[in-house]
């Protein structure tokens, strides 16, 4: 199998070949051995987010104290949503933060990027402040968690979002959706190749290639 | 779903240190001003001399400028050291911006390109020209194509590391990984 991408003009393309090495389950093995993250004490209360090909459930959410930004607000250009659990995560190339670094790529595809956690709209705004966000940041406060839970992507054990990710066609169309363990950020590769799909045909949309 | 996290193959315009040859080959998307990225410099430098010759090493740029206001011209600065230095000079950059990651302003970036052996006023022209600028993003897009989600990401023989970046751990996976590529 091979992943061949077209980079910037003049470049090489992207070549390489899984299957000829071990390194995936090698690197695989030394994950679990170290990273000691699959505590088995969490509650199992995954659930599955909401898949491709599901209309998006509409809402109205704080984006700053005084302000609401709906789905609705967005027809007929691509939206990716990104829950997370929470602001002020303790790295600096934060989730958040790599999205806004990023916006002149996602503005490639006119596609807008909101983030959404259940913290409230002043912490939001001091969080957005802080990290010099160029992101919209909206609110699932009150009632607390509730679009989390419609997009399938609430931890009711935390009582945080998960980190989800979904991207949303012109028409409220969900058409690609990931959820993340809490604790690996799933950066933009999956987010990028969703929204260059976009513009292909429906049949070219097919997932059996991996 | 297709969750590759493949870097792109290694190319001449790359930054590396070793040869082709190597068994195993690790990729860093870093940024100079990173606190992250220079609690790694020194690790990953250990790591490079207990791997040695099985071991090829490549930096590649992930200036989060969000987050440091010097990333930017710092990465900028590292090209246009290249460019007029090459590769000997390139690496002496990158350890003096990890060395002295509170100080990247432009004025420091020119006395670190003039220690590293090149003209410090053009490189501090070629950053006012934005001569890399375009460079730079290109890298910077390309990393979060392949999966970079933050500043350092390792690739590990084009896959994405995600384990812990202590020094034995990494060399524990390098040194596994090198003794199945033969």
């Amino acid at each position: 199998m091979s992943v061949t991408r077209a980079a910037g003009a003049g470049r090489p393309i992207f070549h390489h070949i899984v299957t000829a090495s071990p390194t995936r389950a090698i690197l695989h093995n030394t994950h679990s051995l170290h990273g000691g993250d699959e505590s088995p004490s969490r509650p199992m209360t995954k659930t599955a987010p909401l898949p491709a090909g599901t209309k998006a459930p509409g809402f109205s959410l704080p984006s700053a104290p005084g302000k609401r930004v709906s789905l609705d607000d967005f027809k007929g250009r691509p939206v990716v949503l990104a829950f997370y659990p929470a602001d002020w995560s303790p790295v600096c190339g934060d989730q958040m933060t790599l999205y806004s670094a990023l916006r002149s790529e996602f503005e490639r595809f006119g596609a807008e990027v909101l983030g959404i956690s259940v913290d409230g709209p002043w912490c939001h705004v001091a969080f957005g402040e802080n990290r010099h966000l160029k992101l919209t940041l909206l609110s699932d406060f009150e009632p607390k968690g509730e679009v989390s839970r419609q997009y399938g992507a609430y931890n009711e054990g935390e009582g945080t979002s998960e980190r989800a990710l979904f991207v949303v066609d012109g028409d409220g169309i969900i058409r690609w959706s990931y959820l993340s363990p809490d604790e690996v950020n799933p950066g933009a590769d999956g987010i990028l190749e969703a929204l260059e799909k976009l513009g292909q045909p429906e049949t070219a949309s097919s997932p059996s290639e991996a | 779903m297709s969750e590759q996290h493949l870097a792109p193959a290694v190319t001449g315009r790359d930054h590396v240190l070793g040869d082709e040859t190597a068994l195993v080959t690790l990729v860093e998307y870093g940024d100079f001003e990173c606190p992250f990225c220079g609690r790694a410099y020194p690790i990953l430098k250990r790591v490079r001399q207990r791997l040695g010759d099985r071991l090829r090493f490549v930096f590649r740029h992930f200036p989060i400028a969000e987050s440091h206001p010097h990333a930017e011209h710092s990465a900028e600065a590292a090209e246009s050291v290249a460019a007029r230095g090459g590769a000997g000079a390139f690496w002496a950059m990158h350890d003096l911006m990890f060395e002295h990651q509170r100080a990247l302003d432009d004025q420091s970036l020119g006395r670190y390109a003039a220690s590293a052996g090149v003209d410090g006023a053009g490189v501090l022209a070629d950053l006012r020209e934005g001569r890399y600028t375009g460079l730079i993003r290109e890298s910077f897009a390309s990393g979060a194509r392949a999966g970079v989600n933050g500043t350092p990401t390792l690739f590990i023989d084009g896959i994405r590391y995600d384990g812990p970046r202590d020094e034995e751990t990494l060399v524990a996976a390098l040194e596994m990984v090198a003794a199945h590529s033969t």
